[in-house]
């Protein structure tokens, strides 16, 4: 089984049935396989705080969420991970791409990779990094784990993960 | 009319519906004057009213209104161009439109100046967008609700902000009395 397929299977598995995107190279592939689910309702946001607040709606509606989105990206979603997510005690699945790590051919994407480990540790906001393709094996239970505990939950998929660029 | 005026007369209209309100003294207002269990209150993210309302709208049957602000649509114009393009035909955005940052001292809005919303509406793709003078809002709105067709008011009118209690209820009870209402 190819990983998009994988990945996509673990979120339709966990009952998720809301997923915003934002796009990433890295990400297409799932944003490809999400557009396939007829189980799933994929609506592209604009901007990631965006995105978390059409998120914060659907689970109030009795639907689970998740976001998909690219580490460049979180310092605009801080406010909102606070002041919305977590102060309201919301469950949010992150399936984010981990730009700016080994492998990575563009200088200026190191630049919010630097941070990204050290903004989500701040927020304390629970963090797995897929390095090896194994590691995308405990998503499943890293999806149970973030409905289980209602809160914001981060995923990162580096570029080793992805197989390259 | 100023928007706590506004937020009286349309009461008797959201009573019973699931409301999203914007942040500050809009949800500060609507709070005082008809709190109910299916009103959540936006207790720190500007913006995120539209948002919320839609995600909300989306994945359930129920009518939704988010009464969002001018200075927050501003701050999240990305939402109408999803707004329009994942229509939603239970969900109201109701922008009240005073021309004015209302929690923050008034100061003017481009709203005010030379942008139109309803025009901005419009032209991200958004249909049934509806312009109206705060005198006539409860009538439009009622008329939005019975079309069950998505529609967006953009509702002028006075600057100005009523004095009312900060809200002190808990966010975590906030959001739970909520979805108990959406699910009822
Ligand atoms: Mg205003």
């Amino acid at each position: 089984m190819d990983i998009h397929t994988q990945i996509v299977d673990d979120l339709v598995a966990n009952d998720i049935g809301f997923v915003t995107t934002v796009p990433c190279k890295q990400l297409a592939g799932v944003i490809a396989e999400l557009e396939t689910r007829s189980d799933i309702l994929h609506v592209p946001a604009n901007k990631e705080d965006e995105g978390m607040g059409l998120c914060a709606g659907a689970f109030m509606g009795g639907t689970r969420p998740a976001i998909i989105m690219q580490n460049t990206a979180l310092g605009v979603t801080i406010n909102t991970l606070a002041t919305l997510i977590q102060y309201y005690r919301m469950p949010l699945p992150m399936l984010i791409s981990y730009r700016g790590e080994l492998g990575e051919p563009i200088a200026c994407q190191v630049e919010m990779a630097i941070h990204t480990k050290a903004l989500l540790a701040q927020l304390q906001i629970p963090t797995y990094h897929f390095h090896h393709r194994a590691d995308a094996q405990e998503l499943g239970a890293i999806l149970k784990y973030t409905f289980m505990c209602n809160k914001p939950v981060a995923v990162l998929t580096d570029a080793t993960f992805w197989g390259g660029y | 009319m100023i928007r706590s005026q506004i937020l009286r007369d349309i009461a008797p209209i959201l009573k019973g519906h699931l409301v999203v309100c914007n942040i500050g003294i809009p949800s500060q207002e609507l709070h005082a004057i008809a709190d109910q269990p299916s009103n959540f209150y936006m207790l720190g993210t500007m913006g995120l009213a539209s948002s919320i309302g839609l995600g909300l709208a989306l994945v359930q049957p129920k009518p939704v209104v988010a009464i969002d602000g001018d200075g927050s649509v501003l701050t999240n114009l990305g939402s109408l161009p999803t707004i329009a393009n994942n229509p939603a035909a239970n969900f109201i955005l109701l922008v009240i439109d005073n021309g004015s940052y209302g929690s923050t001292g008034d100061q003017p809005t481009y709203a005010g100046r030379k942008t139109s919303l309803a025009k901005v509406a419009e032209a991200c793709g958004c249909e049934g967008v509806i312009e109206c003078q705060a005198e006539d809002t409860a009538r439009v709105l009622q008329e939005a609700l019975d079309s069950q067709e998505m529609t967006v008011i953009i509702c002028k009118c006075a600057s100005g902000n009523a004095k009312e209690p900060v809200i002190t209820m808990d966010p975590v009870v906030i959001r739970d009395r909520f979805m108990k209402a959406a699910q009822a």
